[in-house]
């Protein structure tokens, strides 16, 4: 039988291959590496820009930085710099001070504890779940376990919260406030009410500003003494009080002032889930005679709970990051009160303590992805499952 | 035609002439096309005088000036990483002279001992031995130009001492008793209760250097060359005895009267609150002295005395750690039986210069900080409050005219210089801490156990472990030989 290989030559050792057929060939072995081609500056972008900088990252936290003649040198020294976070001298500036517990706290712990320990055995009796899964669960519940610990020993009497849960605090109370502010704008400027387009747009202000200069109009407007509402204050018998010399009135006023910068964004990705919900359910809640609240609670509400779980998702991922409201604020003062992770770990970098620094920014990942992770699997997927 | 050749000659005479005149005019600007990046803090002090004189050097030299500024608290780690990472976008640098050691070490800065030596304008015989000896060298040699004269000081408001039957405070004591005496009282006429004391304790500003300031007379009695900051011979940390106790007690009572936000002030708030009237008592470098007679900021022209740092009738016993009395041996330097350790805090602005710019460069860079310095110069900037240079010159501390010219009284002028005079030579002068990484002693751990005591994070005992502890880990870390031996060859300088 003359194949139609043999009619143009075999490409074998027995005869020459024909132009033709290399050319396809090559074309061939073009077409299958193109695609790699192609891919290959965004790979090696990725690989430049975040692979490195988070592998070498690894390595400088487990490094000292030396000035020696002639220039500088890393010392490796293990997990020295960790330690130094978690037992050795920056404990109490990392972790914070923790009180002894009181029987109240033994007991809110108790239960915590029984809650987190139901959620194991829960996993662990359902048929169906694997051994990764019980691990994650295991693991969750100790890592959560571990963190409400430490945020009731140092926010009850005689203790003191450290970087770590200054920022929770910042995350779980800003992002908590942004988004029932952000969700009361979104719905009333959604209304017909008169001035619904001026007030969109001055809502939306804050987030065009740079947060540095956010931090600075804040720390003018928060002196009492000086600032442009001073005869206000005075009036008020306020002018002599100093939020900036009280721990908790310092990490309010940061907090007041990232509400403001970010409510916008909970504001505008709010307004924009609400415009977009179907106006037909609205109309049928209306026509079966629903009220307002009953018609925002079991219409509304539903409709826009996916967008604010992603919105919660992206706001909690950012808000870990603070630092420029309290760096220009306070300058992470008074003592360590306002400092956050980030605060924490540019204030060490600046001084040179390049491997405590990294330590400080990996334990954020750390947190930054124990969150987001938890947060997706028993939160947003549920929510977005629901729909 | 005749007359187009004429025109046509009379342009080539002309060409030739200013060709000929120019000629010596670019020879006479021998850094023609050459700039310099000089780097220092956001002014406007130390800025502003680099800026205002940078014009009219170019045209003296043809070299240009570009200042660049960032942060106080970024400049060290700023001058340090870009020599260290070779990226030298800077040629010279106005900063910290107690940083030096660190940029010495690795051998980033020019040696400058030979062009000092050479050179006649700079006047160098003129600058005070502390500030050319002490500031300015390294290891016995000259590695940057003073351009600043730093010694803390108490100022107060004369007016008010006097309206109160007040002394200007001789001990700290003294200090709180002034203090409280004027707090809550109208200073300035505005009908609002003003304060007694205004201190710069904000974190990460110059709070560090206050705290040593009162502690200081507590801790040093022998001299100079007994240190404050550690044992010279074990190189334990000053940080846990009773002086340091006492020093941290008095510190954090000087809040009580302050202005609320004290804690979160640096020293442009202490320096405004003076200036404004609002402030019975500072504690600061020369500034203070300089800024009250700027008739545009100031309220208190002619209102202000200054005293060397007030001292303290007691003093730390090294062996027991207790606090004693003050007597022949204790306290050998005493005045009145009073100890007095004025602090040469920070040590004045000083000029440097990267070893690895360009030749060309570092030259006109050297002509540059020369120039600022020069008594043509300098003994005008120190005139002004804005510089934020204080005076560091026997010619300035001699002249008395050059600051009643700029609008002090003579009796203000003997008297605000009278207070450095008196710091400068004493022989119980504190001196910063000049050691590898001092930085990290003072700005870091200091700085953030003061910062948390003064929020009533911690107790005084708390403070005195964490800094304790803090220092001792920093020189585990960098060697106890290497930190020890620098101390006490920091020490021993001649003054």
């Amino acid at each position: 039988m003359l194949t139609d290989r043999k009619l143009r030559g075999t490409g074998s050792p027995n005869g020459p291959v024909p132009l033709s057929f290399l050319g396809q060939g090559l074309a061939a072995w073009v077409d299958r590496q193109a695609r790699f081609l192609f891919l290959l500056p965004a790979v090696l972008l990725l690989i430049l820009l975040s692979i490195f900088p988070l592998i070498f990252s690894v390595y400088l936290s487990l490094v000292r930085f030396q000035l020696v003649p002639g220039g500088f040198r890393f010392r490796f020294v293990g997990l020295a710099n960790y330690r130094k976070l978690i037992t050795g001298i920056e404990r109490e500036h990392f972790l914070g001070l923790l009180a002894s517990p009181a029987p109240l706290i033994w007991a809110l712990a108790g239960v915590i504890a029984a809650v987190l320990l139901l959620f194991v055995i829960r996993g662990m009796v359902r048929g169906r779940s694997t051994l990764p899964a019980m691990a994650g669960r295991a693991v969750f519940a100790l890592i959560a376990g571990t963190l409400v610990w430490l945020i009731l020993r140092t926010l009850t009497s005689g203790g003191r919260p450290g970087s770590l849960v200054t920022t929770m605090v910042y995350v779980f109370i800003g992002i908590t406030v942004q988004y029932w502010l952000g969700l009361t704008l979104a719905y009333l400027t959604s209304q017909h009410l008169p001035g619904r387009r001026f007030f969109r747009v001055v809502f939306l202000l804050p987030m065009m500003i740079t947060p540095v200069g956010i931090a600075y109009m804040f720390r003018i407007l928060a002196n009492l003494g000086i600032g442009p509402f001073t005869p206000l204050w005075e009036a008020l018998g306020l002018a002599e009080v100093s939020w900036a010399s009280d721990p908790w009135g310092a990490r309010i006023v940061v907090m007041i002032g990232d509400v403001w910068q970010w409510t916008p964004f909970m504001f505008v990705v709010l307004l924009a889930a609400l415009e977009s919900q179907p106006l037909e359910l609205l109309e049928a809640a209306m026509v079966d005679g629903a009220s307002r609240w009953q018609t925002f609670w079991r219409v509304t509400w539903p409709q826009i709970l996916p967008v604010t779980s992603t919105l919660v998702l992206i706001r909690m991922i950012e808000g870990f990051k603070i630092i420029d409201l309290p760096n220009v604020l306070t300058n992470g003062g008074p003592g360590t009160a306002t400092e956050s992770l980030t605060l924490h770990a540019f204030i060490a970098w600046r001084t040179l303590d390049i491997g405590g620094s990294a330590a400080v920014a990996y334990a954020l990942l750390f947190l930054v992805t124990f969150m987001a992770l938890s947060y997706i699997n028993l939160v947003h997927r549920r929510l977005a499952g629901a729909m | 035609m005749r007359r187009q050749l004429r025109l046509s000659l009379a342009l080539l005479v002309a060409t030739v002439l200013v060709s000929a005149v120019s000629v010596p005019a670019a020879s006479s600007r021998p850094f023609a096309g050459v700039t310099v990046n000089v780097l220092t803090f956001t002014g406007p002090q130390i800025a502003e005088p680099l800026q205002r004189r940078g014009p009219a050097f170019t045209r003296l030299t043809g070299a240009r000036i570009n200042v660049v500024t960032v942060p106080f608290s970024d400049l060290y780690q700023k001058i340090l990483t870009d020599l260290a990472t070779g990226t030298n976008s800077y040629h010279a640098f106005v900063f910290a002279p107690q940083w030096m050691v660190d940029y010495v070490t690795p051998g980033y800065l020019e040696d400058i001992t030979m062009r000092v030596s050479a050179d006649r304008n700079i006047q160098w015989a003129d600058i005070a031995p502390f500030f050319r000896n002490f500031s300015a060298s390294f290891g016995g040699r000259v590695y940057t130009i003073p351009l600043d004269g730093d010694f803390q000081m108490v100022y107060y408001r004369s007016d008010q001492l006097r309206r109160f039957g007040l002394q200007p405070p001789q001990t700290w004591e003294d200090y709180l008793r002034v203090a409280q005496a004027l707090h809550r009282k109208d200073l300035n006429g505005d009908g609002r209760a003003d304060f007694g004391s205004c201190i710069a304790k904000k974190r990460g500003a110059q709070s560090y250097w206050m705290i040593w300031s009162v502690a200081g007379a507590l801790l040093q009695s022998q001299g100079t060359n007994q240190g404050a900051f550690f044992d010279v011979d074990s190189f334990a940390p000053l940080t846990n005895n009773a002086a340091f106790a006492e020093a941290l007690r008095i510190y954090t009572e000087t809040t009580r009267y302050g202005p609320p936000d004290e804690l979160n002030w640096d020293v442009g708030d202490s320096r405004a609150g003076f200036m404004t009237g609002r402030c019975g008592l500072s504690l600061d470098w020369g500034d203070i002295g300089t800024l009250a007679i700027d008739p545009k900021t100031s309220k208190v022209k002619n209102k202000v005395g200054a005293v060397i740092l007030p001292g303290s009738r007691r003093v730390l016993d090294r062996r027991t750690g207790q606090l004693v009395a003050c007597n022949s041996t204790t306290c050998p330097h005493a005045t009145g039986g009073v100890n007095h350790a004025p602090f040469a805090a920070f040590g004045g602005w000083s000029g440097g210069i990267n070893k690895a710019a360009p030749a060309r460069v570092k030259d006109a860079a050297y002509a540059f900080m020369s120039y600022m310095s020069q008594p043509a110069q300098a003994n005008v900037d120190v005139t002004i409050g804005i510089t934020g240079f204080n005076p560091y010159r026997r010619s300035q501390f001699q002249n008395t005219n050059l600051w009643v010219k700029a609008g002090m009284s003579a009796a203000a002028a003997r008297n605000y210089l009278g207070a450095i005079e008196a710091s400068l030579g004493s022989p119980n002068m504190v001196l910063d801490l000049r050691i590898p990484q001092n930085q990290r002693y003072q700005q870091v751990v200091l700085d953030t156990a003061i910062a948390k005591l003064l929020a009533k994070q911690i107790t005084i005992e708390q403070a005195m472990k964490e800094i304790t502890d803090g220092w001792e880990a920093i020189t585990n870390e960098l060697g106890r030989d290497q930190q020890s031996q620098a101390y006490r060859s920091a020490l021993g300088v001649k003054r």
